[in-house]
């Protein structure tokens, strides 16, 4: 089977992008930085292609991190090989539906 | 070292702008004169027709956004004359449209719907002049033009996750190299710098436009807000969320990648065209292509440089856009929508700059007559004028 593939854009990030059509939960995936750097890691969820899975555990409201900026907040515990999307990530900006609540 | 083209050929006009089409435009001046604006342009070969649905019941700011979206869409150096289809009641100014278009120096004429007694009549009167005006443009010839006259837009629409390390690093690798070679680059889309807006202010060229870009956002996002819901119900779009986005913050981040690493010099109003302004500025806009691509055509863009991820295959009227597409999956199903595939960044094969160099010799071919997909599949049809406040 070929090689699932993950990118990682910055050094801080706790996130990496899947890069195959076929990742499904169990296999190893490897996670390449700009600096040519890999190391691996085990799926826990399957992944669609272009979706983001945690590289390392991400805690309740703790940022979570591409190209080295916050892109929202986990809204669980998110643990190591987990995917990341909607589920469990929250959007910080344009919250209309937040007014008045704060 | 490869030599690399300085010139492309292109239009000189006689205001001294340069074009990469020489189109007659036909320019409805309120929404309801586009059925007659359409039937005369299917009858004229190499004509345009700006069929969008502004012009009436609505408030000043917006009608004068209007008029001035249409002198800008007019006086574009990729149309050499332009007929104004007039119903004869609208409310967008058609005096100041026809007055501002003509002192670039190209024809221009006006036909209005009401004096001539109805369609019938407007469609056939306004057959024989565009004809006339057609006719006019007809000689016109390109000739070899230095690179700092180009000016170029950037757009990224249906992206995905491959926008960001893949399409959009190449378009920023244009938009650098366009600046250092003296031309201008144009971006926009300002709910996109939603989450981005802070490192965008840090290129800013002075104080005064890094409070400009935080002003725009602001203004934008606040707008947004107003409706009481999370973004996330229409930025990132439903596309976009199964491409793997997951937050406007994120879109954004990869989304300004396309824009380079060069000092931002202004921001430009909507509305508002490029003078002799060189390097890299940024267009007030929303996202949606349509009034994006209408909003850059406005600047004065001779050409847009497009990404996608998911394969968006529309262009403009009168305004090539070329498509680069991160996606290589995409890229293998759209073939015909594509002009560029930078999914081979994504696979490996390719290099940023390898596929920025592509990019860079088809934008001067294209710039010199070339026609992108978009042109080829005549998918160039629909556009539109940005509102500020509601349609009443």
């Amino acid at each position: 089977m070929a090689q699932i593939i993950a990118l990682k854009c910055n050094k801080i990030d706790n996130i990496a992008v899947i890069f195959s059509e076929n990742a499904q939960k169990g296999n190893v995936v490897s996670v390449r930085d700009e600096c040519g750097n890999s190391e691996e890691l085990v799926l826990s969820d399957d992944i669609p292609y272009g979706h983001k899975v945690a590289i390392k555990q991400i805690d309740f409201e703790r940022p979570i991190y591409k190209y080295g900026e916050s892109i929202g907040v986990a809204t669980k515990i998110i643990t190591i090989g987990s995917h990341v999307h909607i589920h469990n990530l929250d959007s910080q900006r344009s919250r209309g539906d937040l007014l008045g609540k704060e | 070292m490869n030599k690399e083209p300085a010139q492309f050929w292109g239009y000189v006009r006689a205001n001294g702008k340069v074009g990469s089409r020489n189109h007659l435009a036909i320019i409805p001046s309120v929404n309801c004169a586009n059925e007659v604006a359409k039937r005369i342009c299917d009858r004229i070969d190499n004509s345009r027709c700006f069929n969008h649905h502004q012009g009436c019941c609505q408030l000043p700011p917006d009608l004068l956004q209007t008029t001035r979206s249409l002198i800008g869409l007019g006086s574009s150096p990729n149309v050499g004359a332009a007929l104004i289809v007039s119903l004869g009641c609208e409310g967008t100014d058609v005096d100041l449209l026809t007055s501002e278009i003509a002192k670039t120096g190209k024809p221009v004429e006006v036909i209005n719907i009401q004096d001539l007694g109805g369609t019938r009549n407007a469609v056939s009167e306004g057959i024989l002049v565009a004809q006339n005006l057609s006719k006019k443009i007809s000689l016109d010839r390109r000739e070899p033009v230095d690179l700092s006259e180009v000016i170029i837009a950037i757009k990224c629409g249906a992206s995905d996750s491959t926008s960001g390390l893949a399409s959009n690093c190449v378009i920023g690798y244009m938009a650098d190299k366009m600046v250092d070679l003296g031309g201008t680059v144009v971006f926009g889309e300002t709910t996109e710098f939603i989450g981005a807006e802070h490192i965008l202010a840090k290129r800013a060229k002075s104080t005064k436009v890094a409070s400009q870009i935080f002003e725009i956002v602001n203004r934008m996002e606040e707008r947004a807000k107003s409706l009481g819901c999370d973004m996330r119900k229409g930025q990132p779009t439903p596309g976009n969320i199964e491409g793997g986005l997951s937050s406007i913050e994120e879109k954004s981040l990869g989304a300004i990648v396309k824009s380079g690493n060069r000092l931002i010099e202004g921001v430009l109003e909507y509305s508002e065209m490029i003078d002799d302004q060189k390097g890299l500025w940024i267009k007030d806009s929303p996202g949606r292509e349509i009034e994006l691509l209408t909003g850059m055509a406005i600047t004065g863009a001779q050409c847009t440089l497009f990404s996608t991820g998911r394969g968006a295959p529309q262009g403009f009227p009168t305004m090539p856009v070329l498509k680069i597409c991160g996606n290589p999956v995409t890229y293998e199903r759209m073939k015909d929508d594509m002009d560029v595939n930078a999914g081979l960044i994504i696979t490996g094969e390719k290099s940023i700059e390898e596929i920025g160099e592509e990019v860079f010799r088809k934008l001067i071919l294209t710039l010199s007559g070339e026609p992108t997909k978009c042109e080829l599949n005549k998918y160039f049809n629909s556009i539109d004028i940005y509102t500020l406040g509601p349609v009443l």
